[in-house]
């Protein structure tokens, strides 16, 4: 496993090209394009402000740069550095930008969700969407990029829009039998939508994509309801997680429950294995002592090394007493995501912080959870193999895969906390990105996979 | 009452009738003992009345008094004190015999009276005790009635507080219910209020965003811009094209098109899913089915041997298997047709399985019941053996294994000795190889000493040889001599008959041999089993000469103490196994060299000692 140099970084803000050609990442007001493979810089854009989000189009060909403080949008193109485009909401405001999935055209989410505009780069004609619900997560593209569906609310009814992004004709509209839509999500096969209710009520309904209504699901009532939902990659399952700290998997034939995962804070079954991060002591055995000592242990402010332990069942997660007179409780599953083959989910519990659980979705059953030592902050999972990254906030990245799990430190001078990760198209390198700087961590190609990952319980 | 009439006698019926009276009287009475004391001390002879009888017969009136104890006892039954008169005028003569006689039986009387009064104060005395008892008990049980009465009543008070308790709960719980029900229904009421709001609200805040929006389009904002430096070619490479109201009409349509191609298309992916996941579980089916049947078949010709119910079934299954290739090709077409044949076949068989399972079961658990009814104690010793034997194999590897590791150490570390490693193995295995060298000369010297008992037994062989030729010849003179001499001597013929039938030949000690063989199987036992058998050892050697040499080899078992119980057997007796034995022997003492020691030295001993007892018994 190496790691590139440090690279300065501000707002999180960096993204591979879905190409898997180009990085793009950004330092306060500049945009700066690499190369994945050198590292070198391929372009530098300079924008007007901070830029507050960067989004590459589906074609790797152009990227956008919001700066919702100011209202605009610039555009850059990578075949054309001298062309610019900068698009202004004017007093509108500006509170979210995305791409189509043609690449060619724009939607702007204007402040108070007054309406959305569309923007396109080949005509000059701009078109607005009026009635947008402002939700956390209102708007959803099938996977093929044909159409967009969009929350809306009017006369407090709840309704989704499906448009076709050709054109951007109103494809269906219907309305929905929640009371606070949440969120809507296409399924990857494009033909059914997902839609859920707010926290408040447990309710998701599935559309088809001509609008009818296919199944309505509620797990229970009279409690806080979802929280998360995630579509299988093979549009097989649909991985409900709420508040009541279980995971639900509908099936795609029937819209029923298949299994319900409940994430209890002490693991008694010992077919589960658990791995365990245990701060490794140095060890100072004689003859062990290298001459020049490593660069790790000159450093002062160098926090120890962690290594993966088994812990031996009967075993009990750390978990977080929620407070109950706050909003937003920490209690829920927060995360759920499934491997690329379909054959793994990861979740997190809010109250178990620490804790990743991955569960087998052959078996149907829990197969390892992973404890770490701090509160798991994102994981994401390799896009060509089930392969998980996880980061916690501090100076290491952990990988899981079926074969076993490592702990690696991020080298470097001083503390470099991994806030956030995300993978290469390719799963390859994988960029890891703290507050202030990033850097990518190249995994070894495939034939020397088996010895990093050689046997469960070999710690790095 | 009863004891009074076995006490008088059957000849004083009528003063026992008194007594019985006065005991009735006693009974009556409040003041008993006095009285009773006071009437019976009117018969007896007490000192007062001594007195009074003193001052009651004078010189004087000895007529009167004799007149008067006359009419006296003459009331009380007894006979006359005078001689019977022969006529009017005479007078009555005071007759002695009849004076003493009655004086007899007055005492007689008395006697018996004392013994009454004695019974009846004892009786007396065993019935105040009683009735104190009784009084006690009385008092006790009182008492008990007092505090269970007491009980009762504080139970009653708690039942009622308890009650009352309750009745308060129940209040609550209906005012709480009450209260549930109140704040239910303010919760609706302010659901429902708050819904209003929410949409009072939420129509007021889309009025704002109307408003909002129709400032923000209305300002002609020119702030409201894209600048492009060009304009980019679409990505499909198509131009934009214009919508007119006529081409909308045209898109929307193909829009629908195409929405419900690709909704046709999933459809179509899925159902043809689902047609090959059917396929394969009809696969499944039919594959199980077949195995079912050729599973069942052979199974089928035992019920139609003996049970006719099943023949019917069989009969009918033997049918649809002649169907059931013409039949195969109908899994292609469409489940429904083929759907109900499929689960009733599959279902009939499973039925029979089930049976034919259940059948099984139950023959194998009668099987169990009969195993234990019948060899329950015997199989249980048998395993108990077999696990000792087996116990003790075990070990005796384990002691080979050791022993043989240890040799293969010490040949590696013979081997490599120029490495360091292996320097530091020798290092280790010193002591150990010193203790083994001491083992070695300890075998060595063991062999040296079988091999000098297997010469005296080969020896003792050949004399023993040599001794029952002469014996043999010995015993035929004898035995004529016997037959000779056979009307004279009766019963010592018959005994020589018995010492014949052990002496004779090979085939007894085949029996010998059979008899130590159950006895292998179990050497912890040997200490019992050992008088039987060298009992009979010594009766088929009477005179041996090597026995001294058997002892021999019995102490020298017992010093060793590494010698397998199961070398100790009879068999080492006959002269041309012995050099097997011995070889056996040092194989066993060769495999483990340690053993347990205590068990085996007491088995020989008790071998020896049993030998030497029953030596000369012959």
């Amino acid at each position: 496993m190496n790691f590139s140099e440090v690279f300065k970084l501000s707002g999180l803000l960096c993204k591979f090209s879905p190409d898997g050609k180009y990085l793009a990442s950004c330092v306060q007001y500049r945009l700066v394009v690499r190369d994945v493979h050198t590292l070198q810089i391929l372009h530098l854009y300079t924008c007007l402000d901070q830029i507050q989000h960067i989004e590459w189009s589906a074609d790797s060909l152009f990227i956008l740069c919001a700066m919702y403080k100011r209202g605009q949008v610039q555009v850059w193109s990578l075949e054309q550095p001298e062309w610019h485009c900068r698009i202004d909401e004017g007093s509108a405001g500006l509170v979210a930008s995305c791409w189509s999935p043609d690449g060619r055209h724009i939607l702007n989410t204007t402040e108070f969700h007054l309406r959305i505009t569309v923007w396109s780069l080949c005509t000059k004609s701009v078109s607005y969407i009026k009635y947008p619900k402002a939700c956390q997560q209102g708007v959803s593209f099938t996977r093929d990029g044909r159409y967009m569906a969009l929350a809306e609310r009017r006369d407090c009814q709840d309704h989704v829009s499906v448009f076709v992004c050709s054109d951007w004709q109103l494809l269906r509209h219907f309305d929905t039998e929640t009371q606070d839509l949440a969120g809507i999500e296409w399924a990857p096969n494009g033909c059914v939508l997902a839609v859920w209710d707010t926290c408040l009520e447990y309710k998701v309904l599935l559309y088809s994509l001509d609008g009818r209504l296919l199944s309505a699901y509620c797990a229970y009532e009279w409690s806080l309801g979802v929280k998360s939902v995630a579509w299988s990659p093979s549009s097989q399952f649909l991985a409900i997680g709420s508040y009541d700290g279980k995971v639900r998997i509908l099936n795609h034939v029937t819209w029923k429950m298949i299994t319900e995962f409940g994430h209890p804070a002490t693991i008694n079954n010992p077919k589960i294995v658990v791995y365990k991060e245990a701060e490794k002591t140095p060890r100072l055995a004689p003859g062990r002592l290298a001459f020049p000592p490593p660069r790790a242990a000159a450093g002062v402010a160098s926090p120890a090394e962690t290594k993966y332990e088994i812990a031996s069942v009967p075993v009990s997660l750390q978990t977080l007493k929620p407070v109950a007179d706050r909003a937003n409780p920490k209690i829920g599953i927060g995360a759920l995501a499934f491997s690329p083959d379909s054959y793994f989910l990861a979740t997190r519990s809010d109250s178990v912080p620490n804790a990743v659980w991955i569960w087998d979705i052959q078996k149907l059953r829990l197969f390892v959870v992973l404890e770490q030592l701090s509160p798991v902050r994102s994981f994401q999972w390799d896009p060509q193999q089930p392969r998980l990254a996880i980061c916690t906030g501090g100076g290491k990245v952990y990988l899981w895969s079926p074969a076993g799990c490592v702990s690696v430190q991020v080298p470097g001078e001083g503390d470099f906390q991994v806030l956030s990760l995300c993978w290469h198209l390719n799963g390859d390198s994988l960029a890891l990105l703290s507050k202030d700087h990033f850097c990518l961590c190249f995994l070894e190609t495939e034939d020397r996979v088996g010895t990093a990952f050689g046997r469960p319980g070999d710690h790095t | 009452m009863g004891e009074w009439m076995t006490v008088t006698d059957p000849d004083l019926s009528s003063d026992s009738k008194n007594i019985c009276q006065y005991t009735s009287e006693t009974k009556m009475s409040p003041s008993s003992l006095y009285s009773q004391q006071v009437l019976c001390s009117s018969i007896p002879l007490s000192k007062n009345v001594h007195s009074f009888f003193s001052a009651f017969c004078t010189e004087e009136n000895i007529e009167q008094s004799v007149s008067y104890l006359d009419q006296e006892l003459t009331t009380f039954g007894f006979p006359s004190l005078y001689e019977e008169s022969k006529g009017k005028d005479t007078k009555r003569e005071l007759n002695i015999v009849a004076v003493l006689n009655c004086m007899n039986e007055l005492l007689v009387l008395q006697r018996k009276n004392l013994l009454a009064q004695e019974n009846v104060e004892t009786q007396n005395l065993k019935l105040g005790s009683d009735m104190d008892h009784l009084q006690n008990c009385y008092a006790k049980l009182k008492e008990q009635l007092e505090t269970s009465r007491r009980e009762m009543i504080g139970l009653q008070e708690r039942d009622r507080q308890l009650q009352c308790k309750n009745r308060n709960l129940h209040q609550l719980l209906k005012n709480e219910k009450d209260e549930v029900q109140k704040l239910q229904n303010i919760i609706a009421s302010r659901a429902t209020q708050y819904n209003h709001d929410m949409k009072r609200k939420e129509r007021e805040y889309n009025k704002l965003k109307e408003r909002l929006h129709q400032l923000v389009m209305n300002k002609k904002d020119k702030k409201i811009a894209m600048e492009v430096l060009n304009y980019v070619g679409r990505a499909d490479g198509k131009r934009g094209s214009w919508r007119t109201g006529k081409t909308e009409a045209s898109f929307f349509l193909r829009n629908e098109d195409e929405m419900y191609k690709i909704l046709l298309n999933d459809y179509e992916y899925r159902q043809k899913q689902i047609l090959m996941e059917n396929a394969e579980l009809k696969k499944v089916l039919q594959q199980m089915k077949k195995e079912m049947i050729s599973l069942l078949s052979p199974q089928k010709q035992k019920p139609r041997e003996r049970a006719d119910d099943s023949t019917g079934t069989v009969i009918s299954d033997a049918e649809e298997d002649a169907g059931e290739l013409s039949r195969e090709s109908m899994w292609d077409l469409s489940c429904e047709t083929v759907r109900e044949q499929l689960t009733n076949s599959i279902r009939k068989q499973w039925r029979i399985l089930k049976s034919h399972v259940e059948k099984l079961d139950n023959q194998v658990s009668k099987v169990h019941l009969e195993g234990f009814n019948d060899e329950d104690v015997i199989s249980r010793q048998d395993h108990e053996q077999e696990t000792e034997k087996l116990e003790l194999e075990i070990q005796q590897c384990k002691e080979m294994i050791k022993t043989q590791q240890q040799l293969l150490q010490q040949q590696l570390a013979t081997a490599c000795d120029d490495d360091t490693t292996s320097l530091l193995r020798d290092c280790y295995l010193l002591e150990e190889k010193e203790r083994l060298k001491e083992e070695w000369s300890l075998f060595r010297e063991q062999k040296k000493n079988f091999e000098k008992e297997r010469r005296s037994f080969t020896e003792a062989a050949i004399r023993l040889g040599l001794e029952r030729k002469a014996f043999e010849e010995e015993r035929a003179s004898w035995l004529k001599q016997q037959f000779l001499n056979m009307t004279t001597f009766d019963h010592q013929n018959s005994e020589n008959v018995k010492l014949f039938s052990a002496f004779s030949g090979s085939s007894d000690r085949d029996s010998l041999t059979m008899h130590s063989r159950p006895r292998q199987k179990k050497p912890q036992n040997m200490s019992n089993g050992s008088p039987v058998c060298t009992s009979k050892l010594t009766k088929s050697l009477p005179a041996s000469p090597s026995t001294s040499d058997f002892c021999q080899t019995r102490s020298c078992a017992s010093e060793h103490s590494s010698v397998n119980v199961l070398n100790i057997t009879p068999e080492e007796t006959k002269p041309n196994q012995v050099g097997r034995e011995c070889a056996n022997q040092k194989w066993s003492m060769a495999s483990r060299p340690e053993s347990q020691e205590g068990c085996y030295s007491g088995c020989s001993l008790t071998y020896t000692n049993s030998h030497v007892e029953k030596d000369d018994l012959p």
